[in-house]
């Protein structure tokens, strides 16, 4: 078990004929990941990495019936690609895509609201549940099947705490990376529900940063819900320089973009174990484990 | 891209938004030509920089005559404009922007801002304005109003006689704000702009509403739309940037130059900041933020590696790498190896490498001759860099 995708995942990939694209499928496919189709306008008809490429999405699904869909299409059509797999009802849309506009991605949101689609990303690193199905670009070489649910903003620190918990012997169900940019599909809160409703996934793992309220949402979740499973959370930038922190003086700071203290505070008070470091991380968590066998 | 008011102001102007008459100038002399040919009854003097709290800083100043504009404009170009939103060194006024000066009935606060948390367009306003109107929010929430915006039609639809309203408004003047605000949100939708914020939003005596302030962010990844904008970006990058911070976004690293001794480079923009956090927390202070985008190759990143080792300030150099998909851990020994050899200084490494190809890596740097204290892990590294870095200062 995991969330989002597993063995019965069948991907198709839009934009699978690109440069990039092309060398991950191949390496998500080598992974075991079910690889069923591409989507390429103008490309219908041939085969890719011995998969059918089509027009449409609609079309891919129809004659694949895959369910879920990873994004690789320059920033200018990314939002119409993600719209595209909304409307066709993939059920999994993950989009890499980095630099995508955020009014390309305000309509994005519209399209989800009430859709059937869960979208990840833009800007993201993808999904991995280990030893059954690779959709993303990350590393895994320090993967392995197991216990720990990772929802993450950043890539880097999704190799590092897949590093820490592997040492540990307890492993991940799925890493989730949400995506860089400030607007996008699933939150760390969504996740997170996600891996409180997963079997497997036993305990969980998040990872923030300075700048937008994601950490302060999924504070409030935790503080009504009360998981039995426990969380534990770094969030970095403490010490950021100050031009990661500022941006242009104005109306940003009324609609909350918390600085690391203040998101790590609103955690702590929501029962969520904060790790002060990434090299915390690991101790955290086994001792949050630890208190739940007491 | 963060625009000056005087850029925000021509470009908001061609949408129907009113501003007062007023002219850039860029040097003390060129201040006094313009005020003696816009010929107004007084003038308001005001430096252009990007940080706010601009008037409590005196970064706004009154002139009755064009010689007054002249000595305003060379006092407040004599030195960096330190604000309250400014970093402590301030901000350097390259530009002053010469305006006419009137008396207003009242001010309000408006702005059209991407509210991130709910992927949607927002309408933002108050009922004062005024540059300290953040304090006063915190101090008394709910004095700003939140209007959401439907940014999927075209132009933007919203409650926008609502806002004006909200803001304690009525009758014409209501409605003539009401437009306003429309085409702010215009400005937004069709600039694709972050932010447009008009602040403060003055009301005359006469029945107009007119911009006394503004500021524009443009989203930099939809520079593809707006060829005009990305000139105006360029210029800006030409005019303002650290010439070494531009030259590392063309190798594809973020770099930003900090105050210690310790250089710092990382791959993934979370792992440094979380590098900088634990090493600042040991006592350690930062030379620089380096995050290495996956895009760099071996040479991006030894121009990096380069800089850094050659910043006469820097004592120690952490290297702390978890190899990647894109980017393996021997791509940036190779980086590392190229760099040294260039370099015209040297300076003690740490280095941690992790995921991908970290032992082929170390092999690699070996091979290549450079000497390095090897780190178990992140802990590690920081204790070693902070260890050597406080040694070389008393030593």
């Amino acid at each position: 078990m995991a969330i989002l995708i597993d063995r019965d995942t069948r991907l198709l990939c839009q934009g699978l004929t690109g440069r990039t694209a092309t060398y991950h499928l191949a390496r998500m496919a080598a992974y075991g990941t079910d690889l069923v189709a591409g989507v390429v306008p103008g490309k219908g008809g041939r085969l890719h990495l011995d998969v059918p490429v089509f027009e449409t999405v609609v079309a891919a699904k129809a004659e694949t019936q895959a369910n879920a869909s990873i994004v690789f299409v320059p920033p200018r059509n990314a939002g119409a690609a993600m719209i595209e797999a909304i409307e066709a009802e993939i059920p999994v849309v993950v989009c890499v895509t980095e630099r995508v506009p955020v009014f390309d991605m305000i309509r994005v949101k519209h399209a989800l609201a009430g859709s059937k689609t869960r979208l990840v990303g833009p800007n993201s690193q993808g999904l991995l549940s280990p030893g059954a199905c690779q959709v993303g670009v990350m590393t895994t070489v320090a993967s392995r099947p197991g216990s720990v649910g990772i929802a993450s903003r950043s890539a880097s620190l999704t190799s590092e705490v897949m590093a820490i918990t592997t040492k540990l012997g307890l492993g991940q169900s799925t890493t989730v990376g949400v995506g860089g940019d400030p607007v996008h599909g699933v939150s760390l809160k969504d996740a997170v529900a996600l891996f409180l409703d997963d079997a497997a996934t036993r305990s969980i793992v998040v990872v923030g940063e300075i700048g937008g309220a994601e950490e302060e949402e999924l504070a409030a979740f935790v503080a009504a819900v009360r998981p039995a499973k426990p969380i534990v959370a770094l969030v970095v930038g403490r010490h950021a320089p100050r031009d990661r922190r500022m941006g242009h003086a104005g109306a940003f700071a009324s609609l909350a973009t918390g600085t690391a203290i203040e998101k790590n505070r609103a955690l702590e008070r929501a029962g969520v174990t904060v790790a002060r470091d990434a090299a915390s991380v690991g101790p955290a968590l086994m001792a949050a484990l630890g208190r739940l066998k007491d | 891209m963060n625009l000056y008011e005087f850029q925000a102001k021509e470009l908001i102007s061609r949408f129907g938004i009113e501003i007062p008459r007023g002219r850039v100038a860029a040097s003390a002399e060129d201040a006094e030509r313009l005020a003696r040919r816009l010929a107004f009854r007084r003038f308001a003097i005001k430096a252009q920089i990007h940080g706010g709290g601009r008037g409590a800083a005196g970064g706004i100043r009154f002139a009755d005559t064009p010689e007054e504009a002249r000595r305003l404009t060379a006092d407040l170009m004599s030195r960096p404009l330190v604000t309250s939103q400014t970093r402590a060194s301030g901000e350097k006024v390259r530009w002053v922007y010469v305006e006419e000066a009137f008396t207003i009935e009242r001010e309000i606060y408006a702005a059209v801002v991407v509210d991130r948390a709910r992927g949607q367009l927002a309408l933002l306003v108050a009922a004062e304005g005024g540059e300290d109107i953040e304090e006063r929010e915190a101090l008394q929430p709910g004095l700003i109003k939140r209007f959401p915006l439907d940014a999927t039609t075209s132009p933007p639809s919203g409650d926008f006689a609502g806002a004006a309203h909200a803001a304690g408004l009525a009758g014409a003047q209501a409605e003539r704000v009401a437009d306003l605000l429309a085409a702010m949100a215009r400005v937004s939708s069709e600039l694709d702009a972050m932010l447009v914020e008009v602040n403060p939003l003055a009301l005359t005596n006469d029945g107009r509403a007119v911009a006394l302030d503004a500021k524009l962010t443009i989203d930099d990844n939809a520079l593809f739309r707006h060829p005009a904008l990305s000139a105006l970006r360029s210029q800006i990058q030409i005019e303002e940037g650290d010439p070494k911070e531009l030259a590392a976004d063309r190798h594809q690293l973020n770099y930003q130059k900090m105050d210690g001794d310790i250089g710092v480079v990382v791959n993934g923009a979370g792992l440094a900041l979380a590098t900088l956090d634990m090493l600042i927390d040991a006592g350690g202070r930062p030379a620089n933020f380096m995050d290495i985008r996956t895009t760099a190759t071996s040479l991006d990143i030894a121009y990096g590696i380069e800089v850094i080792v050659e910043n006469p300030l820097t004592r120690v150099v952490l290297i702390n790498v978890h190899g990647g998909g894109m980017q393996r851990c021997d791509d940036v020994a190779e980086g590392v190896a190229i760099a040294l050899r260039r370099a015209r200084r040297s300076v003690p490494l740490v280095v941690r490498f992790a995921g991908n190809n970290a032992d082929f890596a170390r092999v690699r740097l070996q091979g290549a001759g450079v000497a390095f204290e090897d780190a178990a892990d992140m802990s590690d590294a920081v204790a070693k860099a902070v260890g050597i870095a406080a040694r070389r200062t008393t030593g």
